[in-house]
């Protein structure tokens, strides 16, 4: 392989684009309190895109894709403010009769881990069969059918033999390929890869982002790819936002944000890669540990662990700050951190 | 190591065969997953050595050998010239000291209903020679401090603590026998990110202070890189190449080392577009049933009739570069730099 990223096309939805998520907040009432898990959370992705939501455990990361699923459980989850448009309607509005018809059609996703999303007790064959015994009403040969050209599809070999097996039967690599089959059933536009690879092998993931490139190029789906491997994210994406503690901190475009960091945590992060020139020294280390979101520090939510902190951190919560186009940093010293003098 | 010193752990042909068994009343044999296929290296006094591979490959079994938390079918453990695997009863006990072992996981490694000071000093109360009674408490807020937590915290729980401070009370626990010899089975795969840097820092500095050797099991190649002197490639259940760090990264001989670097993603997104990747067809075959002679023919691209013959000692080889590598065409190549 030596190309997985086809070129970005612009979406043709008519001006905005495909799916757009702005100022989404998320909270989740617990006994010790309410958790502001997603915080103001702006984002976008066109057609043949490739976004990739970068962040540690307790983030937002996979609430927002939650809520873009409508699949957040509810209670304890309340979305508390915020919209999200695919093709410009809000979804968050929609009755749930319709909201059901974009899910699957209009966005699907895929899970971490493919043993507990798949049912244990039913044929993987039928499991994505049933999107097309569902959504499009076919009966139980035809949809059979379907299932083994998925299948097919997903490069699993001897898919006709396979149909009937169930998932236990099936490796860790295989078993994403199956889920990855199930969401791409019925072409949706949108696809939300929450972690697909992390729960894999090198090899296989390398096979499973080729193949998720691959099916993107064919259909052209925008793909929302939620991350914490810096380098996933620098193999595949094109655009990047980066999440800490339930707000986005830094919107770039890959190049930009590997090249020229313009928030102190993304900074942090890629300077504490181990690399070769700097083995046997000791590596840069953000200091501190992620934020509970039960108890956020004031002002900026990495403000404790900062080395560019000054008062107005701890006070005032940064905005995020326009850069240039489509670049964007929520610190109050983002252009100290773009030009690189920490304290 | 540039210095060459002592050997403390010598393993020679280790192999472990989990049995399977077929029938209730009657019992018997069918087969034998082979997890641990005939493994040996050395390790110095202060050394890493690195041990990488995918999940199946044998690599976790390997560390429990090691520990003598299960028997091996054949082969031997020597630590300080002295086999484990045989030891028995009093010896075994002690010799455990000089041998410690840190989890993957530190969620559930530590045990719920235990304060801190009871974890970290659990090592003292069954070694009762090492630490006087009344001088225990004060021996195990000593290794919080070195950890870096806070003495002050030793009647704490582990809930009470984040990932990263759980795995240092895991370090603690496996430094308060002072070994020579520390395990690490997956010390940072399950910690965030931020995280994995100051526990990696501590690992390092914990070994120039105490002269550890670690035996640092990872399937982050980056991060087995940073840490290790020496790195041993294993696939289903054999070491198919082993070298020092440069040799291994820089000039991977054996195939399946090369689709390993490669299957790395590197996180530097320039030139991604040229960047010349070796995809592996299929899964890894069951250690159950392991194909003839080269295990990794199945998937390798230069595969031909002698491999099934012939299986494929880990040796110098005219290509090979200076360093063993288990393939009849191993020839290194620098595949792709990872940083």
């Amino acid at each position: 392989m030596t190309e997985v990223l086809p070129e970005t096309k612009s979406g043709g939805t008519g001006g905005g684009a495909l799916l757009e998520v702005e100022n989404l907040q998320v909270e989740f009432h617990t006994r010790a309190g309410v958790a502001k898990a997603v915080n103001g959370v702006t984002y976008s992705v066109n057609a043949g895109e490739t976004l990739a939501v970068l962040g540690e455990s307790g983030s937002g990361k996979s609430v927002t894709a939650q809520t873009i699923m409508g699949i957040l459980d509810i209670p304890p989850g309340k979305i508390v403010g915020g919209e999200i448009r695919f093709r410009g309607t809000d979804l968050l509005k929609l009755p749930e009769d319709e909201r059901r018809k974009v899910r699957g059609e209009g966005i699907a996703m895929i899970f971490q881990d493919a043993l507990s999303a798949l049912n244990p007790v039913f044929p993987v064959g039928w499991q994505i069969a049933e999107m097309f015994r569902m959504h499009r009403g076919m009966s139980r040969a035809d949809a059979k059918k379907k299932a083994v050209e998925l299948m097919d599809r997903v490069r699993i070999p001897a898919a006709k033999d396979r149909v009937s097996d169930y998932p236990h039967q099936f490796s860790g690599g295989m078993r994403q390929r199956i889920m990855i089959a199930m969401s791409i059933a019925l072409d949706p536009e949108v696809l939300i890869a929450d972690e697909p690879t992390t729960a894999l092998d090198v090899t296989v993931q390398a096979q499973i982002m080729e193949l998720l490139a691959e099916l993107q190029r064919e259909s052209n789906m925008g793909l929302i790819l939620i991350t914490h491997d810096l380098g996933v994210v620098a193999d595949v994406a094109d655009k990047i936002a980066v999440m800490y503690g339930g707000r986005i901190v830094e919107n770039a475009s890959v190049h930009d944000l590997y090249r020229n960091p313009a928030h102190p945590y993304t900074k942090g992060l890629l300077e504490s890669i181990p690399r070769v020139d700097l083995k046997g020294q000791e590596l840069y280390a953000i200091k501190g540990m992620p934020p509970n979101l039960l108890d956020m520090p004031t002002g900026c939510a990495f403000n404790p662990r900062c080395p560019y902190r000054q008062e107005k951190c701890v006070t005032d919560v940064p905005p995020l700050h326009t850069i240039s186009g489509t670049r964007g940093s929520a610190c109050h010293f983002w252009r100290e951190v773009l030009d690189g003098d920490a304290q | 190591m540039a210095t060459p010193s002592e050997v403390v752990l010598e393993v020679r042909d280790l192999v472990k065969h989990f049995p399977l068994t077929q029938g209730i009343l009657y019992r018997r044999q069918i087969g034998a997953i082979k997890a641990v296929d005939g493994v040996s290296f050395d390790l110095h006094r202060g050394e890493t050595l690195g041990i990488v591979g995918e999940s199946g490959c044998g690599k976790s079994t390997l560390a429990k050998l090691l520990m003598a938390l299960e028997k091996p079918t054949s082969g031997k453990v020597l630590v300080n010239g002295k086999d484990i695997a045989a030891a028995k009863g009093s010896e075994l006990k002690h010799m455990r000291r000089n041998i410690q072992m840190v989890m993957q996981d530190p969620y559930t490694s530590l045990n719920p209903r235990m304060t801190v000071g009871d974890i970290v000093g659990e090592p003292f109360e069954i070694h009762q020679g090492v630490a006087p009674k009344g001088d225990r408490r004060k021996r195990v807020q000593e290794l919080l401090e070195v950890v870096g937590l806070n003495p002050d915290h030793i009647n704490r729980y582990p809930h009470q603590f984040s990932g990263g401070q759980r795995q240092r009370i895991g370090i603690a626990r496996g430094l308060a026998l002072q070994p020579e010899i520390i395990i690490c089975d997956e010390p940072v795969s399950a910690l965030d990110v931020s995280i994995q840097a100051q526990v990696m820092n501590l690992l390092d500095s914990l070994q120039k202070e105490f002269n550890l050797a670690y035996i640092f099991i990872a399937h982050d190649l980056s991060v087995v890189r940073h840490i290790s002197d020496r790195v041993a490639v294993m696939y289903l259940g054999k070491m198919v190449e082993v070298g020092k760090d440069s040799d291994i990264y820089d000039r991977p001989s054996h195939p399946y080392t090369q689709a390993l670097l490669s299957a790395v993603p590197v996180p530097d997104p320039e030139g991604r577009e040229q960047r010349e990747r070796i995809i592996l067809k299929g899964d890894p075959p069951s250690p159950a049933n392991p194909p003839s002679g080269c295990r990794f023919r199945t998937r390798c691209w230069k595969a031909q009739d002698i491999c099934a013959e012939q299986e494929p000692l880990l040796e110098i080889r005219p290509k090979s570069g200076d360093h063993p590598s288990a393939c009849h065409f191993a020839e290194s190549e620098d595949v792709v730099h990872v940083n």
